[in-house]
């Protein structure tokens, strides 16, 4: 059954991605490691944590284009399961400090002893092993994005009135981690990590590692995001995105469908989170904006929504632009250029870079190659999707 | 006086018997004095005794200083009470060796305080006249007294206010004959708590004196009451029994009056809610766009307020008061002519694409903030209150501030207008038959697209009008426009698309249900709360509160 899967999924565009996406993760980290500092090819430690960075958020852009791009969802609130995940992870990382921190308590992480706590709330038990955390790390993500698409899907909530209610989801945990007996460190979150697994987060070897693994991650996300869309549920799923009454009339649960791929989505979104705090080294409450949420999805809408590919292209190129310009002299202008992408990209490049490029280039090969070609491309459902809802 | 000021004593030891006999000679003056001013309370300036009262002030001694407090301050002169809020603020200095005091009035002029006459230079030997704790307890219940027979009313009901917190035993003379004195009703009422508050903290008062006061006190009933009557410590028990019973009664008093509070905090927050939203559900209900810039079209009507009152500050500066006349029409124009300038350039080309529309306008919202950012700066900038603006008004046991009451008024007009134009109106018609059937609309002859622009408009500039009522309230930054954008979406969502009663009814429950929670589960727990029931709320009715009905709905 595998190899039919894999076959299926890895088109020559998969493929080739797959293929960059892997060679990426073990040059990176190789030139960072072997290569003198002096050479031309030696990538600094730091940037490999800002490459990691962007690969986190390439996945979180892959989870947002699955429920996105092939379902029709317009999630305001992924940051929210990103930011989750980053809290199991930063919970896992806070526990491992043990008595190295400013009031060396061996079981309190510091903002608890300064808050006068005097025993670790239930809800941080297990976190100091790094199984339960990464277990917790797809189950809190995966848990509230069941339970919020089951009230919200089964009741028919869709469109924009979805998406507000997502905004809405995310807005009250923002409020709600804000706070200091939320137990979650409130303004400052959680941060000073020391090790993980046993190894120092700031130390070269760690970064390069942690980098390899966020490349796996996206890979494994992409392949898992081709198998769903390539399969029979992936063409309910546009079914649904494309004509969602018809579809339910035709005898499909509508509903089940969606709640599937919202959790799994939310679930990698909650791996894209614990892959981004050690690397970035904090996670606090400004996660949970309602604004970093809605900059993900023009991520998505930039590369291409309904491409994964251009997902993941999308993430990488906007992030890349804001690291560029808000270290420049330009950052005054780089509010107007993120608002002038969201703008012109919807009006001018509704298929985003990859669906554009997927539009020029098809045709053109179909009539090199054959007549009937061309019905063959469009079959799997990467072309151009619907966009009227 | 064996503790003369050490001062006086070198300088000319023959005159100390004397200063003990001036001294008790003026003591006994200012007893007398003190007897006729509570009995006649308008003692005409006197000279003589006054010149020595005050300068027991230069004799550095603790105790001659109080004894001269209490004798300026029966004194009757008009000096006194700027003699005594100058030794309060440490602007009283004395020469000890001229045995002259010294007033430096705020303004950095210096006068004789005996005679009132203008002096050019402090002497060098002059000091401050100090003070200790028990002494600035005095000059403050001095102060008290001074102003309980102020011509201003103002101070005195302030005065009258203030004894009935300190109850000052030997303040009581003077409370009552400035009671039997006031004309102002109000203030009668305020000296005669004032005088009830210091019977019931007197150990020598009478149990029927006392009883009387408690009812009194219970009769103004608030926290202050409250606080006055649980912190009498050792009483008679029949008193002890009518304070009881008074502070229980005085508590389910304020319970309801705290209800009271609440509900109109909650209906001023619920018509700032529906201020910000009535422009979104327009746009949303005629045009099922969702603007995310809305809250932008709030701000820049905030700062057009702000540029109307830079203006009239510089060029013409009595208009201040009419700044929030001039700048609503002017706040409309604005954020409108830019609403319609966003319809005809982005949202017209996104039309049936509501998620795109909703990015479009979301990246809109970043480039005007940006933009007002970088024009205004990043920081809050100041609009003022005009004067029937600012201010308070106290019903019952609750405050009620004016420009929360104008913003009530000013949204409920609003409502009533939009409401009538799209009732009576061609364009109101127009707007409703898009509303509910947009492709049957345009077979009958309506301009849809024309509609488009001016419904966009109007949304926008009902945003604008918001922003010039919301800078009075609100901080006025780039920010400004974020704070409200989720709470209206909620508002509109839970009221329902479509309906402006829905807006109303939505607005107002949402605000009133936050201010109840807020006493119980705290501000951000409270907020919390309600965005959880919206979102659960939403499961039951996907479509709000007043959904429209049929098949245009799913369109």
């Amino acid at each position: 059954m595998t190899p039919h899967i894999l076959t299926r999924s890895l088109d020559r565009a998969a493929t080739a991605f797959v293929l960059i996406v892997a060679a990426v993760g073990v040059l990176i980290p190789l030139s960072n490691l072997l290569l003198p500092q002096g050479s031309m090819f030696h990538v600094p430690t730091y940037l490999v944590a800002l490459w990691g960075k962007y690969v986190c958020y390439a996945i979180l852009a892959l989870s947002i284009d699955l429920i996105w791009g092939y379902c029709g969802i317009l999630s305001l609130g992924h940051g929210a399961f990103f930011a989750l995940g980053g809290y199991a992870m930063g919970m896992y990382l806070m526990r491992q400090i043990g008595s190295r921190g400013v009031y060396g308590n061996p079981i309190l992480p510091d903002f608890m002893v300064f808050l006068n706590w005097d025993k670790l709330p239930w809800y941080w038990y297990g976190f100091d092993k790094f199984a339960f955390a990464a277990l917790m790390v797809l189950l809190v993500p995966g848990l509230l994005a069941f339970c919020f698409g089951w009230l919200a899907f089964r009741s028919r909530v869709t469109g924009v009135y979805l998406s507000i209610i997502t905004q809405a989801m995310t807005y009250a945990l923002l409020l709600g981690f804000f706070r200091n007996d939320f137990g979650f460190g409130g303004n400052n979150g959680l941060t000073d990590f020391k090790d993980i697994l046993g190894f120092n987060v700031q130390a070269e070897g760690t970064r390069c590692v942690l980098f390899l693994l966020s490349c796996l991650a996206l890979v494994t996300a992409f392949l898992i995001c081709r198998a769903v869309v390539t399969s029979k549920l992936g063409k309910v799923l546009i079914a649904v995105r494309d004509a969602e009454s018809r579809t339910r009339f035709l005898g499909y649960r509508v509903e089940s469908y969606k709640l599937f791929v919202f959790t799994l989505s939310a679930c990698m979104a909650g791996v894209a989170g614990a892959l981004y705090v050690p690397q970035v080294g904090i996670i606090n409450p400004s996660e949970f904006a309602p604004g970093n949420s809605i900059e993900a999805v023009i991520w998505v809408a930039v590369g291409g929504r309904g491409t994964l590919v251009g997902a993941a292209l999308g993430a990488v190129v906007v992030n890349y632009a804001k690291t560029f310009f808000t270290s420049g002299p330009l950052a005054p202008y780089w509010l107007f250029m993120l608002g002038a992408l969201f703008i012109l990209v919807t009006l001018l490049l509704p298929k985003g870079i990859v669906g554009t490029f997927n539009s020029w280039w098809e045709p053109l090969k179909a009539r090199r190659n054959s007549p009937d070609a061309d019905s063959a491309a469009r079959e799997d459902g990467v072309g151009a999707p619907n966009l009227a809802e | 006086m064996e503790k003369a000021a050490p001062l006086a004593a070198f300088s000319s030891h023959s005159c100390r018997g004397t200063d003990v006999f001036a001294n008790c000679l003026d003591r006994f003056r200012a007893l007398c004095l003190s007897i006729l001013l509570l009995s006649c309370l308008a003692v005409p300036a006197l000279a003589g005794p006054f010149e020595d009262s005050v300068a027991k002030f230069a004799n550095d001694e603790f105790s001659d200083t109080e004894a001269a407090i209490g004798e300026v301050a029966a004194s009757g002169n008009a000096l006194a009470s700027p003699i005594i809020s100058a030794l309060q603020d440490g602007r009283l200095s004395a020469d000890p060796d001229s045995k002259k005091v010294f007033i430096t009035q705020t303004d950095g002029k210096i006068v004789d305080a005996a005679t009132g006459a203008a002096v050019d230079k402090l002497p060098d030997a002059a000091a401050a006249v100090r003070l200790n704790n028990r002494l600035r307890r005095t000059v403050e219940a001095a102060l008290g007294g001074l102003t309980l027979l102020s011509p201003d009313p103002a101070k005195r009901l302030a005065a009258a206010q203030s004894v009935f917190k300190s109850h000052e035993e030997n303040l009581l003379p003077t409370v009552e004959g400035a009671l039997a004195k006031e004309s102002v009703k109000s203030i009668k009422q305020a000296f005669a708590e004032a005088r009830a508050a210091i019977v019931l903290f007197k150990s020598d008062a009478s149990d029927s004196d006392k009883l009387d006061a408690v009812a009194v006190v219970k009769a103004r009933g608030d926290q202050e009451a409250l606080a006055l009557l649980t912190g009498l410590g050792d009483q008679p028990p029949l008193v002890a029994k009518a304070a009881a019973s008074a502070v229980s009664s005085i508590q389910s008093n304020l319970a309801m009056w705290s209800m009271v509070q609440n509900a109109w905090y909650g209906l001023s927050l619920g018509s700032v809610l529906l201020l910000a939203a009535i422009g979104l559900a327009i746009t949303f209900g005629v045009m099922g766009v969702i603007n995310m810039a809305h809250g932008e079209m709030v701000m820049l009507g905030a700062y057009t307020t702000f540029v109307v009152q830079e203006v009239i500050r510089t060029r013409y500066p009595a208009l201040f008061d009419y700044s929030l006349l001039i700048a609503v029409p002017l706040a409309f124009l604005v954020a409108g002519f830019i609403g319609v300038l966003i319809e005809r350039t982005i949202i017209r080309f996104l039309y049936g694409r509501p998620l795109e529309t909703l990015l479009a306008t979301w990246g809109l919202s970043l480039v005007l903030q940006q933009a007002v950012r970088t024009a205004f700066g990043p920081t809050n900038r100041e609009v003022g209150n005009p004067s029937w603006m600012s201010g308070a008004f106290e019903l019952g046991q609750i405050t009620i501030t004016y420009n929360r009451l104008w913003i009530l008024c000013f949204t409920l007009a609003v409502f009533a207008i939009l409401l009538a134009m799209l009732r009576y109106t061609a364009l109101g018609l127009e707007m409703r038959a898009v509303t509910q059937n947009r492709r049957m609309a345009a077979s009958m002859g309506i301009a849809t697209s024309r509609v488009d622009a001016l419904t966009f408009g109007l949304g926008s500039g009902i945003a604008g009008i918001a922003g010039v009522a919301l800078s009075q309230i609100d901080n006025v930054s780039p920010n400004l426009g974020q704070s409200y954008i989720i709470d209206s979406f909620m508002v509109v969502v839970f009221g329902g698309v479509g309906n402006l009663w829905g807006t109303l009814v939505g607005a107002f429950t949402l605000g009133i249900a936050n201010k109840f929670l807020e006493p119980v589960a705290g501000a951000v727990l409270g907020k919390i709360a309600i965005l959880v029931l919206i979102i659960l709320f939403i499961q039951k009715r996907p479509r709000g509160l007043f959904a429209l009905k049929g098949r245009a709905v799913e369109a």
